[in-house]
């Protein structure tokens, strides 16, 4: 069973949906039991950085997060959820994430339009990863994002997008797996790529 | 780089699809869930909802559609048509619907762009504006489903909307809607000059000729209906033709 992170994140039925489509049962719960009981977890997340951070901390789920990642449950954060996996996001005047990975979130330069809204490709970054197979070619992946993630470990990025800079469109550090645009709202390139990510954790 | 968005719009009447010209002739066309599922397969980039009619009973039946497209496509659509207040906001957010666009309630209380932006974010507020150009010469917004001019000039609404926290806006065109002369250029490009947010132009598409030309023009996305509806335009050849044109397009479903 997946556990989604329940804390009143927008939008989480086309990705339960998604998840119904590859046969994946999935919760959305914020019960630490259960969360304890799955085999894995997706962070979703729309909205303001520190509004989902304040709730995270309120249901004591930054703490649960935060254990089952040194456990080395999987761990899938999509779109703001990934953001949460970093030290820090200077939305609003700043405020700290999850820390599980190095790197923090800044504003999309003003050159472009901000948000980054629409269909962008998926870059692949310099190691090849299994994540990206049958993607086939120019893979269109669908963001809806302000921030960006800055600063990484390299060796985390598996893929990137090319909008006003760099934007980190999909990164891994061992059990935890942040994809910055929305798999579930990304047509089959997004299917596949949720495919990809169970075969690769189950 | 972003690609150029093509966004089929269904007009939604007790649970079907129809279509209309300038607001009226009202015309029955296919079933919401399953035009959805086409276009979702012909590559379409994004999907439009509107309830029009906005009855409490017929609520429900609008909502229920909202629910069956999201199980069914998994690219973003947006809802709007009688959203007045925030419930209705949330309750169609929570039926599935990606964004949601308001139009005369934010007209008549802007404080409602800021309050659910606020809420659910920026990037699921759409703020939708019906314009006209008039005699002197400028833009008005209208509401009410195009039956009121409110005087208020349509750039600066624009403007507004964007300092209020709504990140998208799609720019109806009255006086092109349902001619299929194309897109109203002049104002659309005024507004996407205006602000730094995507805009999306809508009203007037009937060839090929009329997205290259809104795209080449710097407009982020193109909404058309009844030539996506009655296939006069594929999407799949529209988007291979404005491929050549060099315009960049998400080539696949």
């Amino acid at each position: 069973m997946i556990a989604i992170i329940d804390y009143g994140a927008g939008n989480i039925k086309s990705l339960q949906f998604a998840l119904d489509k590859l046969g994946k049962t999935s919760k959305l719960t914020m019960d630490p039991e259960e969360i304890n009981q799955a085999d894995s977890i997706i962070l979703p997340g729309v909205g303001a950085f520190k509004d989902a951070m304040e709730a995270l901390q309120r249901y004591q789920l930054d703490t649960i997060l935060k254990d089952e990642a040194a456990n080395g449950k999987p761990i899938l954060g999509i779109c703001l959820g990934m953001q949460l996996f970093y030290e820090y996001s200077e939305e609003n005047g700043g405020c700290h994430g999850l820390g599980l990975l190095s790197g923090s979130a800044k504003r999309i330069s003003d050159k472009v339009k901000v948000p980054h809204m629409g269909w962008n490709i998926l870059q692949q970054a310099d190691q090849a990863r299994a994540l990206l197979n049958n993607l086939g070619d120019e893979p269109y992946v669908y963001f809806v994002h302000s921030y960006a993630v800055d600063g990484l470990e390299e060796n985390t990025l598996v893929a990137s997008a090319d909008y006003g800079g760099r934007v980190p469109a999909i990164v891994q550090n061992k059990n935890i797996t942040g994809m910055q645009f929305h798999p579930e709202k990304s047509g089959d390139v997004g299917i596949a790529l949720l495919k990809n990510y169970e075969e690769s954790i189950s | 780089m972003l690609a150029k968005r093509i966004i089929p719009c269904l007009d939604v009447d007790k649970g079907r699809v129809v279509k209309g010209k300038k607001f009226q002739d009202i015309k029955d066309v296919a079933n919401p869930v399953e035009l959805a599922a086409r276009y979702n397969r012909e590559g379409a980039d994004e999907l439009v909802f509107y309830d029009i009619t906005a009855s409490n009973e017929e609520r429900n039946i609008f909502l229920d559609v909202v629910e069956q497209v999201a199980r069914e496509i998994a690219i973003p659509f947006m809802v709007g048509g009688g959203i007045r207040t925030i419930e209705d906001i949330h309750s169609v957010l929570h039926a599935g619907a990606d964004k949601v666009s308001v139009n005369s309630a934010a007209v008549q209380r802007p404080e409602l762009i800021k309050e659910s932006s606020d809420k659910f974010g920026s990037q699921c507020i759409v703020l939708s504006i019906d314009a006209k150009k008039t005699a002197d010469g400028d833009f008005h917004v209208f509401i009410n489903g195009g039956r009121k001019d409110t005087g208020m000039d349509a750039i600066e609404w624009a403007k507004q909307g964007e300092a209020l926290g709504a990140g998208e806006l799609v720019v109806n065109a009255m006086d092109s809607d349902g001619e299929k002369n194309g897109y109203q250029i002049e104002l659309t490009k005024k507004i996407a000059d205006a602000v730094n947010i995507p805009v999306i132009a809508s009203g007037g598409a009937g060839k090929y000729e009329h997205f290259s030309k809104v795209f080449t023009e710097g407009i982020d996305a193109a909404l058309a209906a009844s030539v996506f509806h009655y296939e006069e335009i594929p999407i799949p050849e529209l988007k291979e033709y404005l491929s050549s044109q060099g315009i960049p397009m998400r080539r696949r479903a």
